[in-house]
């Protein structure tokens, strides 16, 4: 029996893991060795292979075949509890907190231990006493929905050192936060594991946290290791290259030079946000045609509302939008006469009717699309299938049929039905929200190449992301989105990722 | 991480289109099927635990119902408020909407044509029919319409609106008939006054059964091409799977709910209108027949497809027209036939879960994310 080490970091290899499903494989003969103390980097693309991995070593799979060794002994990960009661942790992509409770009542329930009736007089005793040990410090006695990110994360990783868990998994724990936040919670966890507290292996695609923080890097593709080391040895080269394969996708976009004519306007528009608390206020924004106007800005900073008031789903209290000078208030009629399409982000949640079917949901912008302009009163199948048909091989829609639903899709296959359906005729405006979130590589570059090719077509294209690479590489123009309003707006040329972080975070 | 499993090897893609195809329309009969017979087992132990003959009990449905044409008269004049009451929970459902107050339609709607017959005397008689079929449809949509502008402008929970909603129609139909519209000459039953004869809706030739149930399954036919032929239709189905979407593509979300739901309210208001004009000739308590909760079940086994709603209401019907002879038969008090719908139901709302999730009706399933 091994029990948890209280006190010290913890070692653990794979050796020879080999994860099967059915024909498929997604982890094979991958051999790691995280040595205790160490802060370990796992790079790869959407699809490596990385989440089967720590899956298996957390017990949430079982490997088809291959070994785990945790302090150099073979462990068998047949149960998460088993991962837990070895001092096996992870801290997960998104929040697992309970948002209404304070930090320390979130720490309480989390111990597989807590007691029915809980003497909250010790309790704070003795969370005060494990504060004091921990190099950071984070509100406790605040609910934790009022919380920045950064201390979100942050009381992540207190949650699993309370827990006793010594060798944590950190599955993209940045992508949440700031550049500022995200290095300032990364330099306690590199401390924590330099003071031999902790072991990390952190799951990411960003090659600059990885050269700044990891001691040793792993990288996967297509399920198999294919490089690796001590991150003093690699350059980020190195590490792009194992991690992209040997032909790496270039993107080939090149920019024509366009017409850019105000297009669609927003002025003086106050709303409120998804609480009902804070006020958006967009005071005057302007989208040209043949430009990818990029909107940057951390997750929950009224990006969402802004979509949701282009698209005619959020109520403003003040202001218009006008699109080539006349009112607009995004009906099917009005986006039917100015050709205006929207991409929201996760299609198949917010842009897809999950039951239909695939032809059926390419056929949403022309299905009652009658002739003269008007609409039609019965359907055309025909039509419907012949649309299908055309978009499905004109976008590279990878479906066992058009009559499959399209929730059976892969997530790159719905983006590319949907982006298809939106992208057909003549397309004066584009407004797209986080079209990337989720996909694999291949499917990221496709996407990005059609926006552009759009954008070189005269389209004029709002790009809503809370990707920043996205925004530089896509954009023409960036505007910054902070606490609801537009905080800051650089010419592409001009841009400089500091500063735009710096007003992201709201630093100005 | 997704992991995507490489597309399995099918011959051509027409076959491979023509088995998806095959294999959604194969889930969407055989589950409710499935799911009536697990109902039928189900109640069959039921019986059992009685001490019953779960034999004896489907043979008497066989004999009350289906047997002959006295037992097919019985039956089929159970068919014309069932399937209408069931179009009142088909049409909104497809916006995704459960409505469960039907019964309240067709009590308005019966109350609204025995009234309107009160004030059409003189008139011809065709047009005073059709008038009382207005009315009752009118006021059925309203009633029904009232709780899709609940939902869509306020918020408010469409099934527990609809279901509070029939006792309030109740009670205002017993109102009326022991109020204000009550014929004097109704003594022992309060009743409004009976109508004309010429404004009577008799039977159909050559079937014991009045010209309802060709209306209701003329209302059916109307309902499935507006579902599944026109824009409309395909706007609500839309809407109905993901309200987001239908949004984002400009769709008047808003107009089609209140549109459907009225539209389903005009069925069941029509229901009740047969209810006065072919079977009780007046309105009074018998139109709380339970038509509008059996219409549920109807319904939901039709899984909402107005065509497949007619044969369903035919079965169900039979069970109902039993129920006096499985009582006298088995000695078995008259509520059986409704333990036996509670069974289905609960059976039939357990099967929704399976949808898209069992391998062999959906070839493309992915087998983890």
């Amino acid at each position: 029996m091994i029990h948890t080490c209280e006190n010290g970091a913890i070692s653990v290899q794979t050796l020879h893991t080999t994860m099967r499903f059915g024909a498929f494989t997604a982890l094979d003969d991958v051999s790691i060795d995280i040595p205790a103390g160490t802060f370990h980097a796992l790079l790869g693309e959407n699809g490596a292979g990385k989440s089967t991995l720590v899956k298996c070593m957390m017990g949430f799979y079982n490997a088809t075949s291959g070994e785990l060794l945790v302090k150099g002994r073979e462990a068998r990960m047949t149960d998460p509890k088993v991962a837990q009661k070895l001092g096996l942790g992870m801290v997960y992509q998104h929040f697992t907190l309970v948002p209404s409770l304070t930090g320390a009542e979130n720490l309480v329930i989390s111990r597989a231990d807590t007691p029915g009736l809980i003497d909250w007089r010790r309790e704070t005793r003795a969370l005060d006493a494990f504060m004091t040990k921990m190099p950071f410090h984070v509100p406790l006695d605040q609910p934790v929905s009022r919380l920045a990110a950064g201390e979100k994360q942050k009381l992540e990783i207190i949650k699993q050192l309370y827990l006793g868990n010594r060798f944590l998994i950190l599955d993209e724990p940045t992508s949440v936060l700031t550049p500022a936040e995200a290095d300032e919670v990364l330099g306690h966890v590199r401390a924590l594991t330099q003071a031999g507290e902790i072991t990390v292996l952190m799951i990411t695609h960003k090659f600059r946290e990885v050269s700044a923080f990891a001691d040793d890097v792993s990288i996967l593709r297509r399920g198999k290791y294919v490089g690796g080391g001590s991150v003093a040895d690699m350059s980020i080269e190195d590490m792009s290259r194992a991690m992209m394969g040997e032909a790496p996708v270039i993107s080939t976009r090149s920019r024509r030079d366009t017409v850019k004519q105000p297009l669609l306007t927003m002025n003086g528009i106050k709303a409120r946000d998804r609480t009902g608390l804070k006020p958006i206020e967009i005071d005057d924004v302007t989208l040209h045609s043949g430009e990818i106007l990029g909107i940057a800005g951390i997750s929950g900073n009224g990006q969402m509302e802004l979509m949701e008031i282009l698209t005619g789903q959020r109520r403003m209290e003040q202001g218009d939008i006008r699109v080539n000078g006349a009112q607009y208030g995004a009906t099917r009629a009005e986006a039917r006469a100015h050709a205006i399409r929207y991409l929201p982000e996760e299609p198949l949640r917010n842009a897809c009717a999950p039951r239909m079917s695939v032809a059926e949901n390419i056929a949403f912008r022309m299905f009652d699309a009658g002739k003269d302009g008007k609409t039609a009163f019965w359907n055309d199948s025909g039509a419907i299938a012949r649309n299908a048909a055309t978009l499905i091989k004109a976008f590279n829609v990878k479906t066992s049929s058009p009559a499959a639903r399209i929730a059976s899709l892969s997530g790159g296959n719905v983006q590319r039905a949907v982006l298809g359906r939106e992208l057909t005729g003549d397309v004066k405006a584009l407004i797209v929200s986080n079209p990337c979130f989720g996909l694999d590589f291949a499917a990221v570059s496709s996407i990005r190449d059609r926006l552009v090719e759009a954008r070189n077509q005269g389209t004029a294209i709002l790009l809503i992301s809370e990707d920043l690479d996205e925004i530089m590489e896509l954009s023409d123009r960036i505007l910054v989105m902070s606490e609801g309003r537009i905080a800051y707006e650089t010419p592409i040329a001009t841009a400089n990722v500091e500063q735009i972080g710096q007003y992201m975070a709201g630093h100005h | 991480m997704s992991i995507t499993f490489p597309q399995k090897a099918t011959g051509s893609p027409v076959a491979a289109q023509l088995v998806a195809r095959i294999a959604l329309r194969a889930e969407a009969v055989l589950i409710p099927v499935g799911a009536l017979l697990a109902g039928f087992v189900a109640f069959s132990l039921f019986l059992l635990f009685l001490g019953k003959s779960p034999v004896e009990f489907f043979a008497l449905v066989w004999k009350g119902g289906f047997s002959s044409a006295f037992s097919w008269q019985n039956t089929l004049s159970r068919v014309a408020p069932l399937v209408l009451a069931a179009l009142c929970v088909a049409l909104p459902a497809r916006l995704g909407l459960v409505v469960i107050g039907g019964e309240g339609a067709i009590v308005l709607g019966g109350l609204a044509a025995a009234v309107t017959g009160t004030l059409v005397v003189g008139l011809p008689s065709a047009m005073g029919m059709v008038l009382m079929a207005v009315a009752a449809m009118c006021l059925g949509g309203l009633w029904i319409g009232a709780i899709g502008a609940l939902r869509i402008k306020r918020g408010v929970n469409e099934t527990i609106a609809s279901l509070l909603m029939a006792y309030i129609a109740i009670a205002l139909l017993n109102h009326f008939v022991e109020g204000p519209f009550r014929d004097p000459a109704s003594l022992n039953k309060p009743s409004t006054a009976p109508i004309e004869t010429a404004l009577q809706v008799g039977d159909m030739p050559f079937v014991a059964a009045h010209w309802g149930v060709l209306a209701g399954i003329v209302a059916c036919l109307l309902c499935w091409v507006l579902i599944e032929r026109t824009t409309i239709g395909f706007a609500a189905r839309i809407a109905g799977d993901n309200v987001r979407a239908a949004q984002i593509q400009g769709l008047p979300v808003s107009k089609l709910v209140i549109g459907f739901t009225a539209l389903g309210g005009a069925c069941a208001g029509l229901g009740g209108y047969f209810e006065v004009a072919a079977v009780h000739g007046s309105a009074n308590a018998s139109l709380i027949a339970g038509y509008g909760y059996t219409g549920i079940l109807v319904a939901f086994l039709a899984r909402h497809n107005p065509l497949v709603i007619i044969p369903v209401a035919v079965l169900l019907a039979g069970f109902e027209a039993s129920g006096g002879l499985i009582q006298r038969r088995m000695d078995l008090p008259d509520a059986t036939v409704l333990v036996f719908e509670g069974m289905v139901f609960i059976i039939i709302l357990l099967s929704e879960a399976l949808y898209g999730r069992l391998r062999i009706f959906n070839p493309g399933l992915r087998g983890a994310s």
